[in-house]
């Protein structure tokens, strides 16, 4: 809990910094993210290397996990069927290719503009942050909740990059390869999913 | 993306190379590191327009299809975490 309340402190003090230009150059922001991202990339490289037991853990994983990515497209289908319940006025196939984009949002947002409009691509953009957002700050409270797999399941096509680092640090090195894994397989289905989704 | 897994390659091998040795403090630079990153996120989404206009617009939509999407992922690994708990508390 507290550690998901720190996240969510400094999240909304960016906010807050951000929307009030409180930051002098701050036209240069995107760049300072990245490299902070690079660097805790590289961060999560060393761990791994560093870590003389993690390739035989690896070996020793669990070949369920290799399922989890499945789980993340279906549970993520499934849910956002029974949410177009709510919104009468989208189509199951619209709101289909908004969830397929699964914390995927610059790709999802892109595709979908193109073929249904910025509407809907606004609405993928922000439903797919907020995805991405919900991950980055409730993962500690996830995984006391619903075990170390819900962050990775909800990280989505981020768990190979943006996600990672807070996935490291909250569920543990142990599952550092099932994030790489999943992350780097939700990833290639986005673009998939998306434009199959926008056709139907 | 491929910029990304090069650069956890050169962690990994820097890892590897300095693997005779134990770094305490990675833990606590990983925790800081990721206040700083949420930290410039917020910033980056406070100063783009368009998220903040299409907030009030198209919020609520988002919002729940969002939420949507995580509930189910939630419900689907939490449903494989016990099969996996279920299948390694049999085995030892």
């Amino acid at each position: 809990m507290k550690g998901s309340l720190v996240i969510v402190a400094f999240f909304i003090a960016g906010i807050v910094i951000g929307v009030l230009h409180l930051l002098p150059e701050a036209s240069g922001i995107g760049n300072v993210s990245y490299v902070t991202l690079c660097a805790l990339i590289f961060l999560v490289g060393f761990m791994i290397g560093n870590d003389a037991n993690i390739f035989k853990k690896f070996r020793r994983l669990n070949r369920l996990y290799m399922l989890l990515p499945i789980m993340t497209i279906v549970g993520t289908l499934a849910g956002c069927s029974i949410a177009t319940l709510m919104l009468p006025h989208r189509s199951l196939s619209e709101c289909l290719a908004v969830g397929s984009g699964m914390g995927y949002y610059s790709l999802s947002s892109v595709l979908i503009t193109q073929s249904k409009g910025a509407a809907l691509g606004t609405v993928a953009l922000l439903a797919n942050i907020v995805r991405e957002v919900i991950t980055l700050l409730g993962a500690p409270l996830m995984v006391k909740w619903f075990g170390p797999l819900s962050p990775i399941s909800v990280g989505g096509a981020t768990t190979m990059d943006t996600t990672l680092p807070i996935i490291t640090s909250t569920c543990g090195k142990d599952f550092v390869i099932v994030s790489i894994f999943h992350g780097f397989i939700v990833d290639f289905s986005v673009p998939l999913l998306v434009t199959t989704f926008c056709e139907l | 993306m491929l910029q990304i897994i090069l650069i956890m390659a050169a962690g990994i091998a820097a890892g590897w190379l300095l693997r005779r040795r134990t770094f305490k403090w990675l833990d606590t630079l990983l925790t800081v590191l990721v206040w700083a990153l949420l930290f410039f996120l917020g910033v980056e989404a406070g100063l783009n327009p368009s998220v903040i206009a299409g907030l009030k617009e198209l919020g609520v939509e988002a919002l729940l299809l969002g939420i949507a999407g995580i509930a189910g992922s939630i419900v689907a690994a939490w449903a494989l975490w016990r099969v996996i708990k279920r299948k390694e508390g049999g085995d030892q």
